[in-house]
């Protein structure tokens, strides 16, 4: 029964914050440049949390993320400028052939391990955007041109899904089959979990969720090119979750928080904002390697601020 | 005995590249045995182990459990068929809670698919439940009820060792390996381990099959024991038949003093 009231608390939770900024949005009182910020923010978050089930959770070391925000950015683009098609039908296909671009991935590649799986990714990645630079019909180097569609509602409802969507699967006997595999494959294995398998839905569902965040990213810019989707990309989404503590949910949403209200506001002083966000980076992992979270949620803070001794109330 | 063997293992034997790590191993195991192997070190135990479980994939020969052929199945197809294990070197689930390293092993127990737990459905939750009880109860017989939602790894080691075979167990084996589970303990806790496995295996009305150093333990609760040496079997037999045995004593100890045994 706490289980289900926790949830209505982050149902309504999510409806304030969302309904709040709606209403200053529309109200004037936050401007254009603070209100796309915020959108800038949540596409930020779902990739971090897409990331974080990879990384975090089944513990496969990806940082070919970018390419899966290329497809979805590339497809949603496609269907609603070439095809002058509704763009909730774009942000869906742009994850569905995200996720089927991670299959196609991650069959063959997730059977590496550590440093290698790393390597064979970032070449996806590469070639992703190599591709893309390539097709004419997309308008290879030059980019395409994108309209604006992506306003705070869809951003926040696509984050809403894709927060719920993770945590649901975290918290099952498949999140947990996805958990044992990065904490010990060879016993996971001998426990009876399939853990090619579940490294491959993790790895899927993870892109497919990156593809919605590229439809949200394509339609929120006028134009969309290659050069968007490079490693840097890559690495700026690993940050955000290595931030934050590999293994915590909420650590990545803080961290995808952080970072990019940080960058966003070093933009007024472009000779040093990589330098000060270096800083800011090598001074977390200085006096907090495990992450701003280690591996805890903030529901556990709730937990101990209550007084609840003993953590979660399993079996009561 | 007559009935046909649990365990059927057929000259299996495994080569990487040029090296021939076990060859020519035969072993049959019964219902409600508990056998040892037994080896110096680099005998290829543990080698052995792996081939049963499917970690390694044998060059030749047959393996079967209940007339079932196991070749090449992975390992977790192994497990579902009926064989578990427990590690040399513990392998829990670190992160985990207690709890939660023994539901990962009714992981293929419960039915309930990916898409109703994304959407929380009633299979969901009643198999979730399900899973929850079913652990809390298993956990209680091994007296770890009281750590539940403590970290694997906050255990101390004489109940990291518990909890794995708890888990193994917990997968539902007909077979089960034990990889040197005394390895690192002081006598008490080796006593108490020979008291739980004697307790399992009369609960479960389990077959076990068990890699260990410790001829105490050996010698005191197996009732037949397979000796390799060099990847070959070399001996067969009950405890005593292997404490006077001459090709025992000279792979544990040299040809003299397996000469000087004989002599007195």
């Amino acid at each position: 029964m706490k289980k289900v009231k926790g949830f209505w608390i982050y149902v309504v939770l999510s409806a304030v914050i969302y309904g709040v900024i709606q209403l200053l949005i529309n109200g004037g009182i936050l401007n254009p440049f603070y209100a796309n910020t915020l959108i800038f923010i949540g596409i930020n978050i779902i990739l971090a949390v897409s990331l974080h089930l990879v990384i975090g959770i089944t513990g496969q070391f990806s940082i070919g993320h970018a390419g899966f925000l290329a497809v979805g950015a590339y497809i949603s683009a496609i269907i609603t400028m070439k095809f002058q098609l509704p763009f909730p039908l774009a942000l869906l296909a742009g994850g569905i052939v995200a996720a089927l671009a991670g299959l196609l991935v991650g069959i063959p590649s997730l059977r590496l391990k550590g440093d290698y799986l790393a390597i064979a990714t970032l070449g996806f990645g590469e070639i992703i955007r190599i591709v893309f630079l390539n097709i004419d019909y997309v308008g290879g180097a030059s980019g395409m041109q994108v309209t604006h569609l992506t306003t705070w509602t869809y951003t926040f409802i696509c984050l809403f899904i894709t927060i719920t969507v993770i945590t649901n699967f975290t918290n099952s006997r498949h999140g947990r089959a996805c958990i044992s595999v990065r904490e010990n494959e060879i016993a996971a294995d001998a426990m009876g979990i399939n853990t090619t398998y579940y490294k491959v839905v993790a790895f899927a569902l993870g892109s497919f969720f990156a593809g919605i965040a590229g439809g949200l990213f394509a339609h929120n810019f006028y134009i969309i090119q290659p050069g968007n989707f490079g490693f840097l990309k890559s690495f700026d989404i690993l940050i955000f979750v290595v931030l934050g503590g590999l293994g915590s949910l909420s650590g990545s949403v803080i961290a995808a928080i952080l970072l990019t209200v940080v960058s966003t506001f070093l933009q007024d002083y472009p000779e040093t904002r990589m330098i000060i966000y270096s800083v800011v980076l090598v001074l977390v992992m200085l006096y907090r390697p495990q992450g701003l979270m280690g591996t805890r949620e903030v529901t556990d803070l709730f937990g101990k601020w209550k007084g609840a001794k003993g953590g979660n109330s399993y079996g009561k | 005995m007559g009935s046909s063997p649990l365990l059927k293992v057929q000259s299996a034997g495994i080569q990487f590249g040029g090296l021939k790590a076990v060859w020519d191993f035969n072993m049959e195991i019964h219902q409600g045995e508990l056998v040892g192997l037994i080896g110096p070190n680099g005998a290829g135990k543990t080698t052995c182990f792996n081939l049963l479980t499917g970690v390694y994939v044998p060059t030749e020969g047959d393996i079967s459990l209940e007339g079932q052929r196991l070749n090449g199945l992975a390992p977790y197809q192994v497990t579902r068929k009926g064989i578990s294990r427990t590690f040399q070197n513990i392998r829990l689930f670190n992160e985990l809670s207690v709890l939660d390293n023994v539901k990962v092993a009714y992981h293929s127990l419960a039915k309930h698919s990916i898409v109703s737990s994304i959407f929380r459905l009633p299979s969901h939750f009643s198999g979730e439940k399900e899973m929850e009880e079913k652990a809390i109860e298993f956990l209680t017989i091994f007296q770890l009820e009281p750590y539940l939602n403590e970290k694997a790894k906050n255990l101390p080691y004489g109940m990291q060792r518990r909890l794995e075979i708890a888990r193994a167990l917990a997968a539902g084996p007909k077979l089960l390996l034990l990889d040197e589970p005394a390895a690192g303990m002081n006598p008490q806790e080796t006593h108490e381990l020979m008291e739980l496995i004697a307790f399992v295996r009369e609960k479960f009305n389990l077959t076990i099959l068990l890699i260990e150093h410790d001829m105490k333990l050996v010698m005191g609760i197996c009732e037949r024991i397979y000796v390799l040496d060099h990847g070959q079997l070399i001996a067969e037999g009950t405890p005593n038949e292997i404490r006077n045995n001459p090709k025992v004593i000279e792979a544990y100890l040299g040809e003299e003093a397996a000469e000087s045994h004989a002599e007195s």
